[in-house]
């Protein structure tokens, strides 16, 4: 293999539980995102946008959706020769085998890939955040400062500081501490858990920390331990949008950003594009008694009903008379006449009858998992269906083959769930 | 495979006035996001074909640019793959096609070196979806040497424009005569061939050394008598792209379920090129009716019976309707557009208008300005 100035380490295997239903099937980077997206696809094409095109893609929680959208890298210009996408998933070894157990456990059973191109410098990323940054200007900072390590941070208020991991800065930028969800920090510099490190450091820091931590993590061990050895770490400022969308809340108002008149993360430029597997994407119809506003819609959907303030993936079929607000439909859906969804998420391939209404009532907290589901909104789990004319309330979770059977009175009251499925892994949604 | 495909592109349409000043019909955006070509090209890996030559000539470069990859037709491949033939010198010739069958015979090593026993050939500039293995055999079963696609053409529309075949009993064809001013019949050739490959090798060599040089006339029309030439009724979507009419007509066809679920929703679909643009955004005044939408579109106004391409932005307060506005069209606030084919990148300032009528629709041309 050529040798690559850098490469980067794409970290893909987390479940993202408090997604609830929506990662009961696939991993959290493979969760669609902004209509025809999924959330791995901003990481990916900030990648190649920065001229990266050597990314090996850690897979470990439910991988097959994000499998088949990776594929051989074509969307993003990685079906390359030399480099491209690779696709590493845990494996056996001669001696044993095991799961990744942790961030750098991950990178640390990969160390023959990353081998192979003998880089100068190795760029770890997490495959759960909405932004788009260029990293050959962090690389550019990373060798100006002739760091050890640089790890992207973003200024947030004071007040939301003691949410994340905060680094404490001297005036050149330098990390002297990190605190994890201080009561009060004393930097509002947060990580974004975007990493430059030097290799050849980051090897040898790998395999002395994996024997002491076998879940050896990135920020619980590599780096304190490389701080306590007077590393040059910096911290790289950034401004521009980044967004968390690890729960069901946050998942739904980053998607909200989108449908601003003028939208604080654009998409609608010419440069910088995010990329995606679009392999069929013929336009979209919009019927003669339609009525579309302040929303996105994605290719190949016939809406025929009335749509406002929502984000429509490919291919959903919205029928007459039917009317969506502030939700979130993702690909394949199919919406039936003079249904009417508030404040719902409903994943790809969903079938909801006639006449059914979706999101009505009080705004009572799921029974089962209430800190998951306690904003108002209700979900729908992937391939589900909604027999005519039932009710659904708030905070609700359905997910599975449902019939008129499953509802009292044609019912669900706010606050309850409905799950027939119980995927591969055995974990009830 | 059991055929190599070649899609006739490189020829000259006259009566497209500006829309084919800079570009070929064939590279004619149809549906928001096609172009003519993806719709012959489609079939061809759709039918499992996967070596595909395509013969370019007039206006090149837009299609050259948009066949600029074979992967996004299933043609990147080893075995097989895309051929793009435009004409070039050497040390015997430096001359154009001067006519399909020599574009042919120029490029006939593609012809040698393939195997295959059957070609087929359409031209590059027809909405439609065929498999052409039914094509195949239903020209075996006929035994026959040529077999020609043909549909009924429909008492709206006019048969004087197209080859004309009149075909006997058994749907042997016993005349063809182009664009005719008495026509006997009303079938019309679809421009869609299949014959064998040794036997179009073997034909195309005598007609050029006769000095004739294209398909119809001397090869189809004068052979007529000496081949076994068979008619094959197809019954699909059809329309080819002869006049700024039939242009509009066949982009306003996509307003129609069932065009749409023939091209877009039933397996195999049209392939085009990506864009990777945004999902289309509909802002607060949007009002859209009746219209097809391309991706990375914004819309703020008011459209009605539109086919919108992608990356359109509409102002507000602006009204469209019975239009097509090409990729890149902006619209400012408070436009009027009516009966009207915007080409690529059109620039409307506020307040302008653009009036058509259903007859003759109002052509703007790539990338004009339009003032109030």
């Amino acid at each position: 293999m050529r040798k690559k100035e850098m490469i980067a380490m794409l970290l893909a295997g987390g479940q993202g539980s408090r997604l609830g239903v929506l990662t009961s099937n696939k991993a959290k980077p493979a969760v669609p995102f902004g209509g025809k997206y999924r959330i791995i696809d901003f990481p990916m094409s900030n990648c190649v946008n920065s001229g990266v095109d050597t990314v090996g893609v850690l897979t470990q929680y439910q991988p097959l959706q994000l499998n088949q959208h990776i594929g051989i890298g074509t969307p993003w210009d990685l079906d390359r020769r030399n480099g491209g996408v690779t696709i590493l998933a845990p494996h056996m070894k001669t001696e044993n085998g095991e799961w990744y157990s942790g961030t750098a456990d991950a990178i640390y059973q990969n160390l023959d890939f990353i081998d192979q191109y003998n880089p100068e410098y190795v760029l770890i990323l997490g495959g759960d955040h909405i932004y788009k940054m260029d990293y050959s200007r962090m690389l550019d900072f990373h060798k100006q400062n002739k760091c050890d390590v640089s790890i992207a941070a973003l200024t947030v208020p004071w007040d939301e500081a003691s949410r994340f991991g905060v680094m404490n800065i001297h005036d050149d930028n330098r990390i002297y501490e990190f605190e994890e969800k201080p009561p009060n920090p004393k930097s509002n510099f947060i990580n974004m858990g975007i990493y430059i490190f030097r290799w050849s450091l980051l090897r040898d820091a790998l395999e002395r920390d994996n024997k002491i931590h076998p879940d050896s993590d990135f920020g619980k061990h590599v780096l304190p331990m490389m701080l306590n050895e007077g590393k040059r770490m910096f911290a790289y400022p950034f401004s521009g949008y980044w967004k968390d969308v690890g729960t069901v809340d946050s998942y739904w108002m980053a998607n909200m950003d989108l449908i601003q008149t003028v939208p604080e993360f654009n998409l609608y430029e010419n440069f910088d594009k995010i990329y995606t597997d679009s392999d069929h994407q013929p336009p979209l119809y919009t019927g003669p008694n339609a009525d579309i506003k302040g929303s996105i819609i994605a290719e190949g959907c016939e809406i025929l009903g009335k749509v406002y303030n929502s984000v429509i993936g490919p291919e959903v079929i919205v029928e007459d008379g039917a009317v969506i607000s502030d939700s979130i439909l993702m690909e394949g859906c199919y919406v039936g006449k003079g249904t009417v969804i508030e404040k719902c998420i409903i994943d790809s391939g969903c079938t909801i009858g006639d006449g059914a209404k979706l999101g009505m009532g009080e705004n009572i907290p799921n029974e089962y998992k209430p800190s998951i589901y306690d904003t108002g909104i209700t979900v729908l789990g992937e391939f589900s269906n909604i027999p005519d004319k039932v009710e659904i309330g708030k905070n609700c979770v359905i997910y599975g083959k449902t019939d008129l059977t499953d509802y009292k009175d044609s019912k669900l009251e706010s606050g309850k769930s409905i799950v027939k499925q119980v995927n591969t892994n055995g974990v009830r949604a | 495979m059991r055929a190599v495909g070649i899609i006739l592109a490189g020829g000259k349409n006259e009566r497209m006035g500006e829309l084919t000043k800079t570009r070929a019909t064939s590279a004619l955006p149809v549906g928001s996001c096609y172009r003519a070509i993806d719709f012959p090209l489609s079939n061809m890996t759709n039918s499992g074909i996967n070596k595909v030559a395509i013969i370019t000539q007039h206006n090149s470069r837009s299609l050259h640019d948009h066949l600029s990859s074979p992967k996004w037709w299933d043609l990147g491949s080893k075995q097989g793959g895309m051929f793009v033939f435009s004409p070039y010198q050497s040390g015997e010739n430096s001359m154009w096609f001067r006519g399909t069958a020599d574009a042919i015979y120029q490029n006939l090593t593609y012809l040698r070196r393939s195997n295959e026993p059957y070609v087929i050939i359409s031209s590059g500039d027809c909405v439609y979806k065929m498999d052409y293995n039914d094509l195949i055999a239903y020209h075996e079963l006929k035994n026959a040497d040529i077999t020609i696609a043909y549909r009924q053409v429909p008492d709206n529309d006019d048969i004087r424009q197209y080859g004309v075949m009149e075909l006997d009993a058994a749907e042997r064809m016993t005349d063809l005569e182009e664009k005719p001013l008495e026509p006997q019949s009303d079938l019309a050739s679809l421009g869609v061939y299949v014959i064998s490959r040794p036997l179009l090798i073997e034909l195309v060599e005598t007609i050029v050394s006769e000095g004739r040089y294209d398909i119809v006339r001397d090869m189809l029309s004068r052979y007529r008598k000496r081949l076994r030439i068979y008619g094959y009724k197809y019954t699909g979507y059809w329309r080819n792209l002869g006049s700024v009419h039939s242009y509009f007509d066949c982009n306003m066809d996509f307003l129609r379920r069932d065009v749409r679920n023939d091209f877009m929703v039933q397996h195999p679909f049209i392939k085009t090129k990506p864009k990777d643009e945004p999902p289309a955004k509909y802002n607060n005044m949007a009002h859209i009716t009746n219209c097809l939408v391309g991706s990375g579109a914004i819309l703020n106004g008011g459209a009605n019976r539109c086919v919108i391409f992608r990356k359109v932005y509409t102002g507000e307060h602006s009204s469209v309707s019975n239009a097509i506005l090409m990729e890149g069209t902006y619209i400012g606030n408070n436009c009027v557009v009516e009966h009207a084919i915007l080409d690529k990148d059109v620039i409307l300032h506020n307040g302008a208008r653009v009036i058509g009528t259903p007859e003759s629709p109002a052509v703007v041309i790539k990338g004009k300005e339009v003032r109030a």
